[in-house]
């Protein structure tokens, strides 16, 4: 059991590099020289030089020549400190207000998870209550047509139902507030949005949890229940839903990493000024250092959820092993 | 005797194309959902061509053919916007940088998916260790913050001597990050089928490598990932709606995406025939693709279980 986790854990290390080697890659590298874009066109020399000093862009992508020991030549480069930015997650300064990355993303994850959160809770429960009865019902017209919403919805792009959504029950029919408000009680803007992503989100969620639940109705204990009288009610909501838990934890719990990152439409939006916001902002400035510490974060928050799910599976299945 | 028996007709065998050609046939929706498909990729195809031998309707989107925000009507079929240019027009634009967007996405991830996934799968050891670490190290980054990097980073940059911008970026993005998935899909079929007898029976006869994966394993697995891609298709029209929207897409032309941008403003005004016809046109090949994607799994590999 230990060593399993010592190998699960170890097996992370080299996607955490990869992660690392990537943002590198992307960032630094295919994106090019950013200091016109901090400088300004009409900028002297010294200012870019002062600029390339500041951010470390002065130095070597990999290797510093100017070093005659091999380890040194790697210390004195961009991508050492990139790795040692990303490791000790001290992602500096934002490029266009040179407020402190870290700050501006404390700040976002109240609000992107006061919208988040209920919507997973929401979608998770309505959809699995949904498919219950509706795998129950399989074949009949109630489950065709539920299949049939699903998929309309699952086409239906997510813009509209935001616009729509947003300019039906909030500007049209007056039941939401249409936009943030520092005034308004944070249950109050995140309610429409929240309402909107469990919308938009039900299609594809029912439909994996009906394949999941009928997959379980299979099951001969499903008929051993049947047969000895259980209520419907009493089979579907107590036996099923017991045995149909492992991937509808894994579902969940791989979800979690994602809450964190808001929903960048949603709260663009409705104005909520959480991390998707944060996101979408960066990509109109163009702020890479964001964006770079962004990816970072969620790449990382997913890796350690998915350490997560993992090592529970083996606590729970001890037959699971490494490979 | 001998002539006789060559005349004889031979037993008709269905291969897999035919047989699950036939079951599809059955399914009236699901021959009804092909030519809407059909009927977007002609229009685009029209669209195309339409562009490239000179003004000719709709590539001439940029006119104005009344008032402003007129409301549909037997003149201008869906209306027309802020710049009293015809929305049918815009739309059927659309139609033509979606569809291409998707393609080229789709192309790019297929060309890199099924080499390295192959590769991975049939050689082992540390191609495929390397290989492994790359994608999952790609799948552990938000698909969709994964396309905005992409998409963000490429954008404006010149690649052998073309200017990156616009659709091109949109596919780039889509592309570069969306074959994790069929590279994982074909390595697992590889891993499962190289062990089976026909492989080593082509080994035998001295065929290299190169031959066993494209000319045996890969036609066995093939509508696996024809399914996989039906409904895939309908994700890359939608990433590329988000990305115009973004304003990381198309900026000159009206693709969907941008018509849902400037269509925002325009909907508290009540002026909804922009969105609405935008909308309509995502929601249309998008249920068609799903319900012809999904009676495609059935009918060529009744196995494969419906996820999600």
């Amino acid at each position: 059991m230990f060593s399993y986790i010592i190998r699960r854990l170890l097996y992370t290390v080299p996607i955490v590099f990869g992660v690392m080697l990537i943002t590198f890659l992307l960032f630094n590298i295919v994106r090019g020289d950013i200091t016109d874009q901090i400088a300004g066109k009409e900028a002297s020399a010294e200012t870019r030089a002062e600029i390339k000093k500041e951010y470390g862009l002065d130095k070597p992508l990999f290797f510093n020549t100017e070093h005659k020991v091999f380890s040194k030549q790697f210390w004195d480069s961009q991508f050492f400190n990139h790795l040692l930015a990303a490791a000790t997650f001290d992602f500096g300064y934002s490029y266009n207000d040179r407020e402190a990355i870290w700050d501006k993303i404390k700040r976002g994850a109240g609000p992107s998870l006061a919208l988040t959160a209920p919507m997973l809770v929401g979608e998770v429960s309505i959809s699995i209550i949904l498919a219950l009865v509706v795998a129950y019902f399989r074949g009949r017209w109630i489950d065709n047509l539920t299949v049939l919403i699903c998929i309309v919805g699952m086409s239906l792009p997510f813009l509209s139902f935001i616009l729509f959504g947003q300019y039906f029950l909030a500007f049209k029919w007056g039941l939401f507030p249409v936009y943030f408000w520092p005034d308004l009680s944070v249950w109050q803007y995140t309610l429409l949005p929240t309402f909107i992503g469990i919308a938009a989100g039900l299609g594809s969620n029912l439909r994996f949890y009906r394949a999941v639940m009928l997959d379980e109705l299979g099951n001969d204990y499903v008929r051993t229940a049947f047969a000895k009288g259980l209520s419907p009610a009493k089979v579907l909501f107590k036996h099923v839903l017991k045995n149909a838990m492992i991937p509808i934890i894994t579902q969940v719990v791989l979800a979690i990493p994602f809450l964190f990152l808001g929903s960048l439409l949603l709260e663009r939006f409705f104005g909520i000024p959480g991390l998707g916001y944060l996101m979408i902002d960066a990509i109109g400035a163009r702020d890479f250092k964001v964006i770079n510490a962004m990816v970072y974060i969620s790449a990382i928050l997913f890796v350690v959820f998915n350490l997560i799910t993992d090592i529970c599976y083996a606590i729970v299945d001890p037959r699971i092993s490494f490979k | 005797m001998a002539e006789e028996r060559l005349q004889l007709e031979p037993i008709e065998g269905r291969s897999l194309w035919s047989d699950g050609i036939r079951k599809l046939k059955r399914r009236k929706l699901a021959v009804i959902c092909f030519w809407i498909i059909m009927l977007y990729v002609a229009v685009a195809c029209y669209v195309q061509a339409a562009q490239w031998s000179g003004d000719y309707w709709p590539a001439n989107w940029d006119v104005s053919t009344g008032e402003k925000y007129e409301s549909p009507s037997w003149k201008n079929f869906c209306g027309t916007d802020i710049f009293g240019y015809s929305i049918l027009r815009k739309v059927v634009y659309g139609t033509k940088i979606s569809l291409k967007v998707a393609f080229f996405a789709s192309i790019i991830s297929l060309l890199i998916g099924i080499p390295l996934g192959a590769t991975a799968g049939y050689f082992g050891g540390l191609v495929d260790e390397i290989i492994t670490w790359v994608y999952s190290t790609l799948s552990s980054i938000p698909y969709i913050l994964l396309i905005l990097a992409f998409a963000l980073v490429l954008k404006d940059k010149t690649f052998m001597g073309a200017k990156l911008a616009g659709a091109t970026t949109v596919y780039l993005a889509i592309g570069l990050t969306s074959w994790v998935d069929i590279c994982r899909l074909i390595r697992g079929e590889v891993l499962k089928h190289k062990q089976k007898e026909y492989v080593f029976a082509a080994r035998s006869y001295g065929c290299s490598n190169l031959r066993i994966i494209f000319v045996h394993l890969l036609p066995n697995f093939f509508h696996i990932v024809i399914i996989s891609f039906s409904l895939r298709f309908m994700s890359f029209i939608h990433a590329e709606v988000i990305l115009s929207f973004l304003g990381l897409g198309e900026k000159n032309s009206p693709s969907w995406g941008a018509m849902i941008d400037s269509a925002r403003l325009d909907l508290p005004k009540g002026y909804w025939w922009e969105m609405t016809a935008a909308t309509l046109a995502i929601l249309v090949i998008s249920l068609a693709l799903n319900i012809f994607g999904d009676a495609l799994r059935d009918s060529l590999d009744p196995k494969l279980k419906a996820k999600g």
